[in-house]
């Protein structure tokens, strides 16, 4: 029975995508119904799956002779725990859905794009080997290039959705490359074999291991939008946004460290030491710093909360290239409690959107909380504990992260305290300008409470907000998030760096943006920077152009004047001119030609054959 | 029974030629094919095989027999691709009345010349038969062909009439140096090649086939013949005919293993050559038509990948996952370039145009059209649970075999690492195609297209089919290549004689745990 379980949470989006996607597409109520069903279905069966027994399952899917790929699930508590949030805010955002998608002709295809993407990110969190990893590490990639480009009429969502695959393809390039050198090195794909090739690894040099897991890393890099390939991830605000809660904050980006983390518990920590380990964490580092950044001066509400998401997702990166100790468990412990708050954010903002008429700049808005209270509140709730303000979920998660990294690197430690400072420094100016003061556009002045199909979700998102980083929560949810050793003192000077450093953020962001109508920062040279992203697009474009159109014109051109027009060309007009010559002595055609050389051909074999 | 393949086209073309229906016979003729590929299939994989093959003596001296059968796994994979898109093609497409005999015949007749090279049991035929095939194919880009017709059947005619020669010449000292007085592949695989004369004869084999799947720089004829021919000829020349290159390279490298390896270098900077270059090449095609031709021609490369690290090992271990790879490829390249050449037709005759600067927005008009060029897009640049994927994964699977942490990388395993940047390529030109045809505010040309009528999608939509249950199920492909009776590999897998001497090796023994689960 768990089996029969275990495989239908993941068979089940599937089943639901394919029958939306082949007879339900003229009939948008029923797929949209399906839809839901199945979600509600797989995470109903999370929670019975939580009390079940660890196990792993498995079918042949390739067989070559004496090798064979599998496809198998590996149940165990951090796949469990991860499902519940799968599940849990897929269900919410599917409910959430409903009613912002209502209007939309194409909902069924939306709806069947959502189910595919469950049946995809549940494939990563169940899979049991890296081949089947990476199966639907390529899934989930197309189910995303599907939702951002939901409404591909747009030149700007489509060109946002090839962008956001192909950033990605770039990242899975690495990704391969690590998973077969890895393979060379440790003998399996299988996680669960991992661990018994620890002995060959000691064997093998640690320089190649170390650039196996780099190149695994390429991955994460990709998912999970670091520093150089988190371009893609503001574009991807081109979708619908429900979609951008659900894959592009709390689940499908978090892949990259579920998959670093995955791979740690698996093969061991010994492989994430040495110079691995710390790129990881200084890219994660470098990322969260850059995006908290550009973050300070977006304008456009959802690329606020984007930008949040690459700097918290750099964190975790972060926390699990520390390789120390409790180091990665701290970076899973965040994915879980931002996977909550970050989808309320999102949804938020979405409601905010809906209620604005579809305005998304935060300077068009203000005034808010008077128009929409309950909306607010919620969004409140996201913002504190996105802040880390004590007792809420993401207090207890990144004060992990900052111990870790006090532990581990006191460098990354003070830029991460940099980080603590931005965040809520851009979060209240987000909160002030787009909730308090006047309404300043007209979308704002009439926006209206949204309907309670969307506020259900805000609320219970809240609740997790509010509550996922208690021990008790967290423990049944899934002891791979919480580490119970784990001992919080006011005393601590981490807890009161970081003290400080929320108040600095939190009290410069209401002394500069209170009462204002346009951004006071907008004109400084510094801040233009940031808001210009650091040039990263621009960067991009210029190295696309030379190193792929230009070479690409250069290479076509050779191929056509030189292989083909000089050499061959040469060897066709000869030939023609022997045809047309030929042509003048028979009156022969085309016709008698292609029937001569096949008749020729068959006689020169005959006969060379025959007079041997 | 096995040559009821090739008699039923071939009755329908004496149907056709007696003033029967030809769209009707033709389409009848390859639902015939079909079913008997499934049923031989089936018989197969049930392990019937006795009595499906016949060999009658058609020249006593040397002994050439009319050999039809199903020689192992790899013959069976090739038949199915073959009545597969024969069916397909058959469906796809049209004419002006006055040419309807001609084109329904020619199709006929490429089906059956490529269904003939791959159920030949004796190299004779197996020749005979490709040569055959080609013959309808020109007159059909000659006399019905786009563009610059003439000049593209010509280019064409040229090249692959080099590479028959260069292959001709392969296969006669192939055949006096093994000494063998029967061309049955059952008696020459048996025999063994001098030393002397492998490199050479392996060569001109790699050379004369390689010509024939347009392997880079022998590459030039493919994409314009493809762009020019009439839709079904595209599907079955791209998708079938062009497979006999490397079906025959993976016959026929056991008799001159030591001769190809000496040539692994040539290979992998050839295959190379196909990835990027053409796939630079590719990237800057404005045109759809000649976009796919180009993309055909570079996932040649990945086919060829796995024949590296198929001879590479030749030498040295087994690899037992090259072939299957390459065999699973072609199958799932075959299907997939066909569907888009059979979709790339509709486009244009909807739209009046295939280049991608006037096209633009068509899924708004033609979402059925989009969702199945979007799927076979998909496929062809590797989207697990479809098969292309399931090939390329043990493609790149194979030429990681022979690696072991501790030794460099060897040349096979940086092929697999640039033929990774391959895939990063064919998603930015694929993308690219999409965006601008499908997505996007709609484009001039497409004012008035409508999507495509039941009939129109029926043969996409069979072929979508294939491309889904084999990606999600490889296991039923691959699992005819196990315990072929005949088969050459299956000795060697059941037990490598060279294993137990190797020193001792860190990789296998986790391997064999993990392969006993």
């Amino acid at each position: 029975m768990p089996e029969l379980l275990s495989w239908s949470i993941l068979l089940l989006p599937l089943c639901s995508a394919a029958v939306i996607q082949l007879l339900l597409r003229e009939m948008a109520g029923i797929a949209v119904r399906m839809s839901v069903a199945s979600v509600a279905t797989t995470f109903v069966i999370a929670l019975v799956l939580l009390g079940s027994e660890d196990r792993t399952l498995a079918v042949q899917w390739a067989t070559a002779g004496s090798f064979h790929i599998e496809i198998g699930l590996i149940i165990d508590d951090l796949s469990r725990g991860m499902m519940i949030v799968v599940t849990g805010v897929g269900l919410l955002v599917h409910l959430f859905s409903l009613a912002y998608m209502k209007e939309d002709e194409a909902r069924a295809r939306y709806f069947a794009g959502l189910s595919i993407f469950m049946f995809s990110m549940t494939g990563i969190v169940l899979a049991s080997n890296f081949i089947m990893m990476f199966i639907f590490w390529e899934l989930v990639g197309f189910s995303s290039y599907l939702l951002i480009g939901h409404w591909f009429q747009k030149n700007s969502a489509a060109e946002a959705a090839k962008k956001a695959f192909l950033v990605n393809r770039i990242g899975d390039f690495g990704f391969m490359i690590g998973i077969l050198m890895l393979w060379g090195i440790l003998g399996t794909f299988a996680f669960r074999e991992m661990s018994e090739s620890t002995t060959v690894i000691a064997q093998s040099s640690s320089m190649l291991t170390g650039i196996a897991v780099l190149l695994v890393f390429c991955g994460a890099l990709g998912k999970s939008a670091q520093v150089p390939l988190h371009v893609w991830l503001p574009d991807a605000m081109e979708g619908p946004t429900p979609v951008s809660a659900l894959i592009h904050a709390a689940t499908m980006v978090a892949a990259g460290v579920y998959m670093l983390f995955r791979l740690q518990l698996s093969a061991g920590i010994e492989i994430f030491e040495g110079f691995a380990g710390t790129t990881i964490a200084w890219v994660g580092g470098i990322t969260s710093l850059l995006a908290a950044l550009m973050a300070t001066q977006q304008d456009d509400i959802k690329r606020v909360l984007a930008y949040s998401t690459l700097s918290q997702l750099g964190y975790m990166v972060m926390a699990v290239g520390l390789a120390g100790e409790h180091s990665a468990e701290a970076g899973m412990f965040h994915l879980y409690t931002h996977a909550w708050f970050k989808a309320l954010l999102f949804l938020g903002s979405g409601a905010v959107i809906y209620a604005c008429h579809h305005e998304q700049n935060i300077w068009k808005m203000g005034g808010l909380f008077q128009r929409m209270r309950k909306t607010t509140v919620t969004f409140a709730i996201g913002t504190a504990a996105l802040m880390a303000i004590y007792p809420l979920s993401g207090f207890w998660s990144k004060e992990q992260i900052l111990e870790a990294a006090h532990h581990d690197q006191p460098v990354l430690f003070w830029l991460a305290i940099i980080v603590a400072t931005l965040t809520p420094f851009y979060m209240t100016r987000l909160f002030i300008v787009a909730f308090l003061g006047k309404g300043r556009g007209h979308g704002a002045q009439t926006a209206k409470e949204v309907p309670p199909l969307m506020l259900y979700p805000l609320f219970a998102l809240s609740c997790m907000a509010v509550i996922a980083g208690f021990t008790p929560v967290a423990e049944t949810l899934s002891p791979a998030f919480h580490h119970p050793s784990h001992s919080f003192s006011l005393t601590n000077p981490v807890f009161l760096i970081s003290l400080a450093a929320l108040i600095i953020g939190i009290g410069s962001g209401i002394l500069v943006y209170r009462g204002r109508d346009s951004d006071p920062l907008e004109g400084s040279a510094i801040f233009k920077i940031f808001r210009n992203k650091f040039y990263f697009d621009e960067v991009y474009l210029v190295l696309v152009r030379i190193f792929q159109n230009a070479v690409a014109i250069v290479v076509h051109f050779l191929d056509d004047f030189i292989i083909g027009n000089l050499i061959v060309g040469g060897l066709v007009r000869t030939a023609s001119g022997v045809g047309n010559l030929f042509r003048k002595l028979q009156s022969g055609n085309l016709q008698g030609y292609a029937f001569l050389f096949g008749a020729g051909i068959i006689l020169i074999i005959y006969l060379t054959v025959f007079a041997r | 029974m096995t040559a009821c393949l090739l008699l039923i086209p071939l009755i329908g073309v004496i149907a056709i030629l007696k003033g029967r229906d030809p769209g009707a016979t033709a389409r009848l003729a390859t639902t015939l094919m079909l079913a008997t590929g499934i049923l031989l299939a089936g018989l197969w994989a049930m392990g019937i095989r006795d009595g499906l093959s016949i060999a009658p003596v058609v020249l006593s001296k040397p002994e050439i027999r009319l050999g039809l059968g199903l020689y192992d796994g790899m013959s069976v994979i090739m038949m199915l691709l073959s009545v597969v898109v024969a069916f397909a093609a058959a469906r796809t497409g049209s004419c002006k009345k006055r040419h309807e005999s001609l084109w329904n015949i020619s199709l006929l007749l490429v089906a059956a010349g490529a269904v003939g090279a791959f159920i030949s049991t004796d190299l004779f035929f197996f020749y005979a038969f490709h040569e055959l095939a080609l013959v309808p194919t020109f007159l059909m880009i000659g006399i019905l062909g786009r563009g610059e017709r003439k000049i593209i059947a010509w280019k064409a005619t040229i090249y692959l009439a080099f590479g028959s020669i260069v292959l001709l010449a392969g296969l006669l000292w192939l055949i006096a140096a093994s000494g063998t007085s029967s061309l049955a592949f059952e008696d020459l695989l048996k025999t063994s090649i001098p030393a002397e004369d492998q490199p050479g004869i392996a060569l001109f084999l790699i050379i004369g086939f390689g010509t024939l799947v347009s392997l880079f720089p022998f590459h030039s004829w493919a994409a314009p013949t493809y762009a020019s021919a009439p839709a079904p000829i595209s599907m079955l020349h791209a998708g079938v005919l062009k497979k006999f290159g490397l079906y025959g390279l993976l016959r026929l490298h056991p008799l001159v293993p030591e001769g190809m390896s000496h040539w692994l270098n040539l290979v992998i900077v050839l295959l190379i050559g196909n990835i990027l270059w053409v796939g630079f090449v590719t990237i800057n095609q404005k045109r759809l038509d000649l976009m796919l031709g180009n993309s055909s021609v570079m996932h040649m490369g990945y086919i060829f990948l796995a024949f590296a690290a198929l001879i590479e090992a030749g030498a040295q271990i087994e690899n037992p996952v090259a072939m299957p790879a390459a065999i699973l490829l072609m199958f799932a390249h075959g299907v997939t370039i066909a569907m888009l050449f059979g979709l790339t037709d509709r486009i244009e005759k909807k739209t009046g145009t295939l280049d991608l600067r006037n096209l633009g927005g068509l899924a708004s008009l033609t979402p059925k059209l989009a969702f199945l060029f979007g799927l076979a897009a998909m496929a062809s640049i590797g989207l697990p649970g479809l098969a292309n994927f399931a090939g390329e994964v043990m493609v790149f699977i194979a030429g990681f075999r022979g690696w072991q942490a501790g030794s460099g990388l060897g040349s096979v395993q940086i092929a697999t690492i640039i033929a990774l940047w391959g895939l990063v390529i064919s998603a930015v030109y694929m993308l690219r195609a999409y965006r601008r045809t499908f997505q996007g505010p709609e484009g001039s040309h497409i004012k008035n297209a409508e999507d495509l009528s039941s009939n129109e999608r029926r043969p996409a939509i069979f072929l979508a089919f294939v491309l889904v249950i084999v990606g999600l199920f490889p296991n039923l492909l691959l699992g005819l290549l196990e315990n072929s009776g005949s088969a050459t590999s299956e000795p060697s897998e059941v037990q490598n004689p060279l294993e137990p001497a190797l020193p001792p090796d860190p990789e296998a023994q986790p391997q064999q745990a993990m392969l006993a689960n």
